[in-house]
């Protein structure tokens, strides 16, 4: 027996700490956030366990962000993981309310023998998207490890954007309406089913794409009206309206009839016996709303190219705090967080 | 490989139609009232049933004097512990295990085959036995397909059995049989279920005339029924209408898929690789006739012939003094629903489970707790 398989598995970190879920937040808070959670900010630091952080410069924010991009494989339909660390960080600034981004400093580490060719496409990639969501890489770090040491490439990007009003995860309250920008469900699925190998009929597509444009245009339509966003990346809308309703102290109703689910991806998902409420997502962004301005902000959302199938799909109630009720338009369920990676069913 | 055709909406509308779902549920009403006592107890022994219920959120429809109980219907959930044992060993031993996703997170005696992976132990999630012959195509190592499901997905094992399969392949089958269950739960004392609802799937290979038997004996109706909404809400109007008139009979309402005689080449397939033998099914009982096994013929394929598995060097230490408490066995059987066991959302959470009830997709406590057993939302 070697050292590492007499240890027993609870004391190793397994993938399901790294799924975006309950698992992982509970990591962080023990051991890598541990010791600073206690620090005062002047802003948003670590304990609000936002998309980044915001720090107070004169009467505006500075808003920073960083995240570490590993997808396997690394070209898939709709994307790649250039455009992915782009893409990324862009829209976890947006979800602060930065949606114009000073700039990316972008660290790469690769694995020795990795095709030259493959990391020029990336980098190309990542220019388009950079030109796409308005922002430049001003600074950036290259490594190379040897074989076996990781797997490809790995890319870090950090973001950083001057706003004037932040926009937290945790500000919805009890009626706000929940607008949601698009379809749900596509990227995920469309790397699921590349990475497993499913032969797929019609053209799955990851949704990755820069938000920021989008999100302007909903914050511009009625100033203040937007009271809390996030994006549902990993953990799918499920993690995403949990986190934003034990945050906030609310509960939430969502309208399966009216979230967007393509063909393709609903019909994969029940293949494969996945809800897509719990699938990541790219290119999306759930907004809490003010009432009386839903339809005002709906209507900006739905003018930009990135928002054309956006829906209002839910409300806040102020009972059932930190629960997610799903209407199936049958009847009701609760909606749960997936634990770990979403593993698909027998039958 | 499996393929997926993007339904048309139009398809899909007809069984999940909103209005519909309403008409049934109100006459699902009628029907339980004319019956004239409370509860009446119906059981599903499928846990795609308890899937669709908990998922279109059905229980907040259903009439508060029907008990839809669920049934031992979870392959997975059903997978006893020295099964579990088997694969772990056969992992630990650097034979290389591919088994469907939900088959990772079940308990053996002291661990998955999940807390074998992250010691280092190679384990493939596939989505169907011909996806891990395809695996064993590809390498020289030895694979093992830890084979779990009802006759089902034990007709797509059979198929890549005789398929002539690569000679680093074989199959370590935890595949079981549901109507020898049935049976186990119609004979248990103090049983309250009336009626029975048939898996759809199961009987497209079966046929709906496997549960003439079972009814004769038994005089407990048999209802055949899909997966939809509407198929669940019209199967138990159907059920609950046998029931009230004291007519012990099979009705397949699944007619689209299922036919009286089912797929005989497939049941000629899956009893010429698997024979059944006497088993214990986890938290039920020891099922006569329960479990699939590989005929003679197959010897070469059969991962227990093929490898010397033995289990008890798994055995280190105590497994958990939890899992004597846990109720799964109850749960399964009918007689409890998750709510009474004290475990249920504290120390048993899908992330950490302890039965075999909270790992599956399909087990009934996961589904309490990722759906809500809660009808009033």
């Amino acid at each position: 027996m070697t050292a590492t398989t007499s240890l027993r598995s609870e004391a190793l970190i397994t993938l399901r700490h790294g799924a975006g879920g309950r698992a992982m937040r509970q990591l962080i808070g023990e051991t890598l956030a541990a010791g600073y959670l206690e620090t005062k900010v002047d802003g948003i630091g670590l304990a609000a366990m936002d998309d980044g952080a915001a720090l107070r410069i004169g009467d505006r924010w500075l808003v920073v962000t960083t995240d570490s991009h590993v997808v396997h494989p690394v070209f898939f339909p709709g994307g790649d993981i250039g455009r992915l660390a782009v893409a990324g960080t862009v829209n976890d600034l947006a979800m602060m309310g930065a949606t114009a981004p000073l700039g990316l400093t972008c660290a790469v580490i690769i694995e020795e023998g990795f095709r030259r060719s493959d990391l020029e496409r990336i980098q190309r990639s990542m220019q388009e998207t950079c030109r796409e969501a308005g922002v430049t890489i001003l600074t950036g770090d290259t490594k190379v490890m040897g074989r076996g040491e990781l797997d490809g490439i790995v890319i870090n990007t950090t973001g950083f954007a001057l706003t004037d009003r932040i926009v937290p995860d945790a500000g919805l309250r009890a009626g706000d309406r929940l607008l949601l920008t698009g379809s749900i469900g596509d990227h995920g699925m469309a790397l699921m089913v590349k990475r497993h190998g499913l032969a797929i009929e019609a053209e799955l597509r990851s949704d990755v794409a820069p938000i920021n444009g989008l999100i302007q245009a909903a914050l511009a339509a009625v100033p203040g009206a937007v009271t809390a966003m996030k994006d549902p990346t990993r953990g799918g809308v499920a993690s995403a309206l949990h986190e934003m309703a034990e945050k906030s102290g609310v509960g939430i109703v969502l309208h399966e009839p009216r979230v967007s689910v393509s063909p393709v991806v609903r019909a994969a998902a029940e293949m494969l016996g996945l809800d897509p409420f719990q699938i990541a997502n790219e290119g999306k962004a759930l907004l809490g709303v003010r009432p009386d301005a839903a339809d005002a902000v709906l209507a900006a959302v739905r003018a930009h190219p990135h928002g054309a199938a956006a829906e209002i799909v839910g409300e806040c109630i102020a009972d059932h705090v930190g629960r997610v009720i799903l209407d199936t338009g049958l009847g009701r369920r609760l909606l749960v967080e997936a634990e770990g990676e979403p593993l698909p069913r027998i039958c | 490989m499996p393929e997926v055709l993007a339904p048309e909406g139009a398809k899909e509308l007809r069984f999940r139609d909103p209005a519909q779902a309403k008409a049934l549920s109100a006459a699902l009403g009628r029907v339980v009232g004319e019956v004239g006592r409370s509860p009446v107890s119906v059981m599903h022994v499928c846990g795609s049933h308890e899937q669709s219920i908990a998922k279109f959120g059905l229980r907040a429809i259903l009439p508060r004097d029907l008990n839809v109980i669920m049934g031992p219907g979870c392959p997975v959930c059903v997978t006893d512990v020295p099964e579990v044992d088997e694969a772990v060993v056969l992992a630990q031993d650097g034979v290389r295990i591919a088994t469907y996703g939900d088959m990772l997170r079940v308990p053996g005696s002291v661990k998955s085959l999940a807390d074998a992976q992250t010691e280092g132990a190679k384990v493939d999630v596939v989505y169907s036995a011909a996806q891990a012959a395809d695996l064993a195509r590809d390498t020289t190592e030895e694979i093992v397909f830890f084979a779990s499901g009802f006759e089902t997905t034990a007709v797509a094992t059979a198929a890549v059995v005789l398929a002539d399969p690569p000679p680093n392949f074989s199959v370590l089958s935890a595949h079981k049989y549901i109507p020898p269950v049935m049976e186990i739960v119609a004979e248990m004392p103090g049983t309250k279920v009336e009626g029975f609802l048939a898996a759809g799937h199961a009987a497209t290979i079966t046929g709906s005339a496997i549960f003439e038997r079972f009814v004769e004996r038994h005089r407990i109706p048999v209802v055949v029924a899909g997966f939809e909404p509407l198929d669940i809400l019209g199967g138990l109007v159907k059920l609950v209408e046998l029931v009230r008139d004291r007519s012990p009979r099979v009705e397949n309402m699944y007619p689209r898929c299922v036919t009286a005689e089912g797929n005989r080449n497939a049941q000629a397939q899956l009893w010429q690789v698997f024979r059944t033998v006497g088993g214990q099914w986890r938290g039920i009982a020891h099922v006569p006739n329960g479990n699939l096994r590989l005929r003679d013929e197959f010897a070469h394929v059969d991962a227990r012939r093929r490898h010397r598995i033995d289990v008890r060097r798994l055995w280190t230490r105590s497994p958990s003094t939890l899992t004597q408490v846990c109720i799964c066995g109850n749960i399964m059987a009918g007689i409890a629903s998750p709510a009474e066991c004290p475990l249920f959302g504290k120390e048993c959470v899908p992330e950490t489970p302890v039965g075999a009830c909270m790992v599956s997709s399909e087990g009934t406590c996961k589904i309490w707790h990722q759906y809500g057993g809660h009808p009033d939302l």
